[in-house]
């Protein structure tokens, strides 16, 4: 039972994550119709960005939760204006290569720059050590980091529900044509919406930095699982990635615990399974993948 | 839409791979042996490493300064009475692909007229080029990688293998921390080749020592998310916990070993392979306490001090054991070439059997002759608190000196006939 709940704990802490990262990765792909094969590089971005910032600055975790998500955002804006979308109205194939070609240079750019080792980061003492739960010692950051995002994701949720931007790019998501029909500006929310996601990506890696390596490939094998995530999920459902990125952080720690060697391929068993009962993904609809 | 998204990445992925394929090309012909003492009149060294994956740290392009100061220590030792004057070092890089590093072994002993090639990472490349050697004649001396296999049931003439091998690592670590008290062994190793050798290594020497190893739990390669198998592995109750990663995957490891407070609870960590470029990633803060087997240390003695302070001002960086090794392995090949008066490759193999040397790497060093195994005294290191460094690169208290004769797999055992 002790260790049921630790695997839980440990599983929704990884899940927190791709949860966080699948987000930005949904609204990004809902919008613009973009598959952003840069996505694992812009959280290993953010994970460098935090490490260095600590490190040149001083600037504590704290701080990096803030301005490293800011940085992420005005990033991602220029990636739009200045790449993305020049190709838009191409077949879409066209910007998975360019967020694939931009993803081989980030990554190359990162090793020339800060080595192939990895960066050191240290956490605040606060978030050390660990708080006991029913007489299991939970360590204190795993905590913080599922609160995280659970917040964030709330957040997302509540701006997407409740506001009228929110609206609009639910609509521009789930229904472009009617939405255009309709009078809706749908192209004034592409690049605030490109920079946000990208920002999603960033604070999943600022909150990776202190539990993972931070080194310029850890978002190449990232990105392969968010792919996942989001197929489990449903292509361009934002409930669907928050909900997909949790389950494969849990089929991920539970595999670990109970058949190690298979852990990784589970997420990948689960993903066809999935697929092969609901092709659209458990919260995507049906047309999305005509 | 989706699938033709998916199908388009696949299709370019499999592009991507056949194009780094092409390029790789195939190297043929070449050269044949010229008139002289010395083909082409001169001797060329060559460095087969990992130029900008995961091992670059480890060796990668500093090697070759390493060689290069080689060189120059030989240049200056003899002057005008060395046998060769042009003594090239030129370098290659293998990707960590047995398939590259096969085709680049070609092209380097063919085209490049290389005489020898040095390091090279990874134990399936390594085999590769120990293979190609044997074929073309020529030598080759492994520093970077791990497998017993070099000297062992794959061993050749034209092979040697310095610094390290998974008989050594297992050896130090397993035997003496399980002399030391921690009998009770829980292992966690990455599901591939180097993983399941070193496992075997261990449970080999931790039995020999008194111990058990209660458990072995396989990891996927690579792979960042650890929390949960040491979670289970900590279940067990061990001693001590031993890990066979290595670079990012063991970075992971110890963020996610420190995580599970299981440190506190006294399960202590050994690590299975380990270089001091780890240690300066990711700080001795994550690593304190933490009891390795070290091939060499920068700061052991005057003479190995001396040489990293040059090292250092070549290329910033205090050198790990493999740029060391590296330098060493270069400084000895051509000694051999002086003493042989050739570079004729089975007259400086000659030369090289059997030879005691004593340099800033090799302490009662000895090129066996037998499986051709380079030994020499190793070291289990710990990895000091953050109160005790005093400079950079002061991260190692070496504990103990583990003598040469037991530190490798005794000849006889290794199934080595050539």
């Amino acid at each position: 039972m002790n260790a049921v709940l630790q695997y839980t704990v440990q599983g929704l802490a990884a899940g927190s994550f791709y949860a966080l990262a699948a987000l930005g990765l949904a609204v990004i792909f809902g919008v613009l119709g973009v598959v952003n094969f840069a996505h694992g590089a812009f959280y290993m971005l953010g994970a460098v960005a935090a490490a260095v910032l600590l490190d040149t600055l001083g600037l504590s975790l704290w701080g990096a939760l803030i301005v490293v998500p800011l940085l992420m955002l005005v990033f991602g804006m220029l990636v739009e204006r200045l790449l993305v979308q020049w190709l838009l109205p191409l077949d879409p194939l066209y910007n998975l290569l360019l967020t694939f070609g931009l993803t081989l240079l980030l990554v190359d750019l990162v090793k020339r720059r800060y080595g192939v080792s990895g960066l050191p980061y240290e956490r605040p003492d606060v978030l050390s050590g660990r708080v006991q739960v029913g007489g299991v010692g939970l360590p204190v950051y795993q905590l913080f980091v599922i609160g995280v995002a659970l917040l964030v994701c709330l957040g997302v949720w509540l701006l997407m529900t409740r506001t009228r931007v929110g609206m609009i790019v639910r609509a521009a998501t789930e229904r472009p044509e009617l939405a255009g029909a309709l009078g809706i500006n749908v192209g004034r929310w592409v690049t605030p919406v490109f920079g946000f996601g990208v920002a999603l990506a960033g604070l999943a890696g600022v909150l990776a930095a202190p539990f993972r390596a931070i080194t310029a490939e850890m978002g190449s094998d990232f990105i392969i699982i968010l792919f996942a995530v989001v197929v489990i999920g449903g292509l361009g459902s934002i409930v669907g990635a928050v909900v997909g990125g949790f389950l494969v952080g849990l089929v991920e720690a539970f595999g670990q615990a109970y058949a190690p060697t298979f852990a990784q391929v589970l997420i990948f068993v689960l993903m066809a399974v999935v697929v092969l009962a609901r092709p659209a993904g458990l919260f995507g609809r049906e047309e999305a993948t005509a | 839409m989706n699938k033709r998204r998916n199908a388009g990445a696949t299709a370019l992925m499999a592009g991507l791979t056949a194009g780094a394929l092409v390029t790789a090309g195939c190297g043929a012909g070449g050269p044949s042996a010229g008139g002289g003492d010395f083909t082409d009149d001169k001797v060329v060294l060559a460095l087969l490493n990992d130029a900008s994956g995961v091992y670059k740290d480890v060796s990668g392009p500093n090697s070759k300064i390493a060689i290069q100061m080689a060189i120059d220590d030989y240049q200056e030792k003899y002057g005008d009475d060395a046998v060769v004057e042009d003594i090239e070092v030129t370098s290659a890089d293998h990707q960590n692909e047995p398939d590259i590093a096969n085709t680049k072994a070609q092209e380097l002993y063919d085209r490049e007229g290389a005489d020898i090639i040095l390091d090279v990472p990874t134990s399936s490349a390594a085999l590769a080029v120990a293979t190609q050697a044997k074929n073309k004649k020529k030598l080759y001396m492994n520093i970077g990688a791990g497998t017993t296999e070099l000297t062992g049931a794959q061993c050749n003439k034209y092979t040697f293998h310095y610094a390290y091998d998974t008989w050594m690592l297992a050896n130090g670590t397993g035997t003496v921390v399980t002399e030391e008290g921690d009998k009770n062994w829980q292992l966690i190793y990455p599901d591939y080749a180097f993983g399941q050798d070193m496992v075997k290594s261990f449970t080999g020497a931790i039995e020999a020592g008194g111990g058990k190893v209660g458990g072995t739990i396989a990891t996927p390669f690579p792979n960042d998310n650890f929390a949960t198998y040491i979670t289970k592995a900590g279940a067990a109750k061990p001693q001590v916990i031993g890990t066979m990663h290595a670079g990012g995957d063991l970075i992971n490891l110890v963020k996610q070993y420190n995580e599970s407070g299981l440190k506190e609870k006294g399960i202590d960590l050994a690590v299975g392979l380990m270089f001091i470029s780890d240690i300066h990633s990711l700080g001795v803060e994550a690593f304190e306490g933490t009891i390795f087997t070290d091939a060499w240390y920068w700061n052991l003695d005057e003479k190995s001090r001396e040489w990293a302070d040059r090292f250092l001002e070549e290329t910033g960086d205090r050198p790990t054991y493999a740029h060391a090794g590296n330098y060493s392995a270069a400084l000895q090949y051509l000694e051999a070439v002086q003493a042989a008066g050739t570079d004729d490759a089975d007259k400086v193999v000659e030369e090289l059997e059997g030879k005691k040397i004593d340099d800033m790497f090799l302490r009662n060093g000895e090129i066996r002759a037998e499986d051709h195994r380079v030994i020499h005294d190793v070291y289990l290191a710990k990895v000091k608190g953050p109160d005790d460094v005093k400079e950079d690169w002061d991260y190692e208290e070496i504990i103990k000196t583990i003598p040469a004769e037991e530190a490798f797999r005794p000849a006889a055992e290794s199934g080595c006939s050539m």
